[in-house]
């Protein structure tokens, strides 16, 4: 009962066409025990910040595959902390250039997951990353 | 942020503050009780709307267009419709409490019925929460209704709490809700499954939702017969004043009906509805008024209260009681009862009486 669930808000910013990437994170979280709130397609940077605010989620997936990262990602993380929680960490996946990547990791993302990449990778960042805050 | 800051900002209307009360409360921690002592005596007002029913008949889609409803009931269901009941309906704030299965293996859980409500995205008078029901097997959590006192501390007047896929046995949001829609649609199934026990028993409105597909007579049908078999014949002169008051049975849900003496019981309308188009929303609205008034004036909503917080002081009592009552046993004591139930030397009410026997309440 009074354990403590990680609560991930998994959301596609943007006008992507489908969402089998974020389906396959939300599955992998879930049977890594996590609570995974997922919220379709087509959400703009205030949609998912409402509902991470009303979630209090502990930490907030992306999915891009339109290359509008660079817009999208600096606006989510922008609307997070101005609803004062700058604790909720920011993971992404999808398709990001290389050179994107330092740019993305140095505004606060945690961490980037393309296509290919094992779900042991970003579940033990997550959790790490979440336990790790609330130590 | 300490507990007594938490109540308060609830109380002041602080979104992040009602999500953080919302999480300690769920995971049962001391600053959530703290905070729900403190908000308790600002319960009370909300009118709690339970919908219910099986996996993919419509359920978040339906939450969706009655909170979009509520937010503008001028727009939505237009001024000549409402001449009957109270001119200018304000705008009543929405929460809503949407309950998804845990996973028994894993203790995950995906949350996903906010993907049908994103029309209510931006709008501040509504607040959508998802929950796990880890490990409850009554359709809804074991914290939704502590979830749901905070909320109508926070002064939301409307709180629509939606179950898991339910099916049969999943009745615990009768218990919580003070309206309880159970929400079917076409092709789910024979009449049979419509006498059987449980979910619709507690139906204070039935809804058949997905109206447009083929099979909707037959599943009204369905359902009235079930009602029909459920409900006893009434005397003539109620039933008479029922027909000449109220005509057909999708009538018998006008407000008008609130008048209706106390004694008259209240029969569970069924409505069509289309959620994807909005088709019946305001309709059903009206029904939930209806079963409102009708609760306010044949005294069922304060019955409904006290059995409510009734189950709740029980259930706390049994928790605490359980947990004393382990304190006080020595060392192995429980483990050994346990192996002589196992070994089947004693039965399991002999372990129990001799258990209570020797710690019992008082002793």
């Amino acid at each position: 009962m009074s354990e403590r669930k990680i609560r991930v808000l998994i959301a596609k910013p943007g006008l992507d066409g489908h969402d089998r990437g974020a389906k396959v994170v939300a599955r992998a979280l879930r049977d890594a025990g996590m609570e995974v709130i997922y919220t379709g397609l087509r959400q703009t940077p205030e949609m998912i910040a409402e509902a991470a605010l009303q979630e209090d989620v502990d930490a907030v997936g992306l999915s891009i595959l339109s290359g509008a990262h660079m817009a999208l990602v600096p606006r989510v993380l922008e609307l997070l902390k101005a609803n004062g929680q700058e604790h909720v960490k920011v993971f992404l996946g999808g398709i990001v250039p290389d050179e994107d990547v330092p740019l993305l990791l140095k505004m606060g993302v945690i961490g980037i997951y393309g296509p290919g990449t094992l779900s042991d990778n970003y579940v033990n960042d997550i959790r790490k990353a979440v336990v790790g805050s609330h130590a | 942020m300490s507990e007594m800051d938490l109540a308060s900002l609830v109380l002041a209307g602080d979104r992040l503050a009602l999500a953080r009360t919302l999480s300690q409360v769920e995971n049962g921690t001391a600053d959530g009780m703290s905070a729900l002592n403190a908000l308790f005596a600002h319960t009370g007002k909300a009118h709690l709307v339970g919908i219910t029913g099986a996996s993919g008949t419509g359920k978040s889609s339906l939450v969706n267009q009655l909170a979009q409803h509520y937010r503008q009931p001028a727009k939505q269901s237009g001024p000549a419709k409402r001449s009957g009941t109270a001119q200018a309906e304000p705008e009543r704030r929405v929460a809503i409490v949407a309950v998804d299965p845990t996973s028994p293996f894993t203790g995950g859980a995906i949350l996903g019925d906010r993907i049908r409500m994103r029309d209510l995205a931006g709008d501040p008078g509504v607040f959508i929460r998802s929950m796990a029901t880890r490990g409850s097997l009554g359709g809804i959590a074991a914290a939704t209704g502590a979830v749901v006192q905070v909320l109508d501390a926070a002064g939301f007047e409307l709180i629509l709490i939606e179950t898991v896929g339910a099916g049969q046995a999943e009745v615990d949001i009768a218990r919580l809700a003070h309206t309880t829609i159970v929400v079917e649609a076409p092709g789910l199934g024979d009449d049979i499954q419509a006498i059987k026990a449980g979910i619709l028993e507690i139906a204070d409105i039935l809804v058949v939702n997905k109206a447009d597909l083929p099979g909707v007579e037959n599943t009204e049908r369905a359902l009235r017969g079930s009602l029909g078999l459920a409900q006893p014949p009434r005397p003539a002169s109620q039933s008479i004043r029922r027909v000449v008051h109220h005509g057909q049975l999708v009538a018998s849900i006008e407000p008008k009906r609130a008048s209706a003496p106390p004694d008259q019981a209240w029969s569970p309308p069924i409505l069509r509805t289309i959620a994807l188009d909005g088709t019946g929303v305001a309709k059903l609205a009206e029904a939930i008024a209806a079963h409102r008034a009708y609760l306010e004036s044949t005294g069922g909503w304060g019955q409904r209260e006290r059995g409510r917080l009734q189950t709740e002081l029980d259930l706390l009592l049994q928790n605490r009681l359980l947990k004393d009552f382990h304190s006080h046993l020595e060392q192995g004591e429980y483990a050994r009862a346990l192996q002589g139930v196992l070994e089947r030397r004693i039965s399991p009410f002999q372990a129990v009486e001799e258990l209570v026997d020797k710690h019992g309440i008082g002793s």
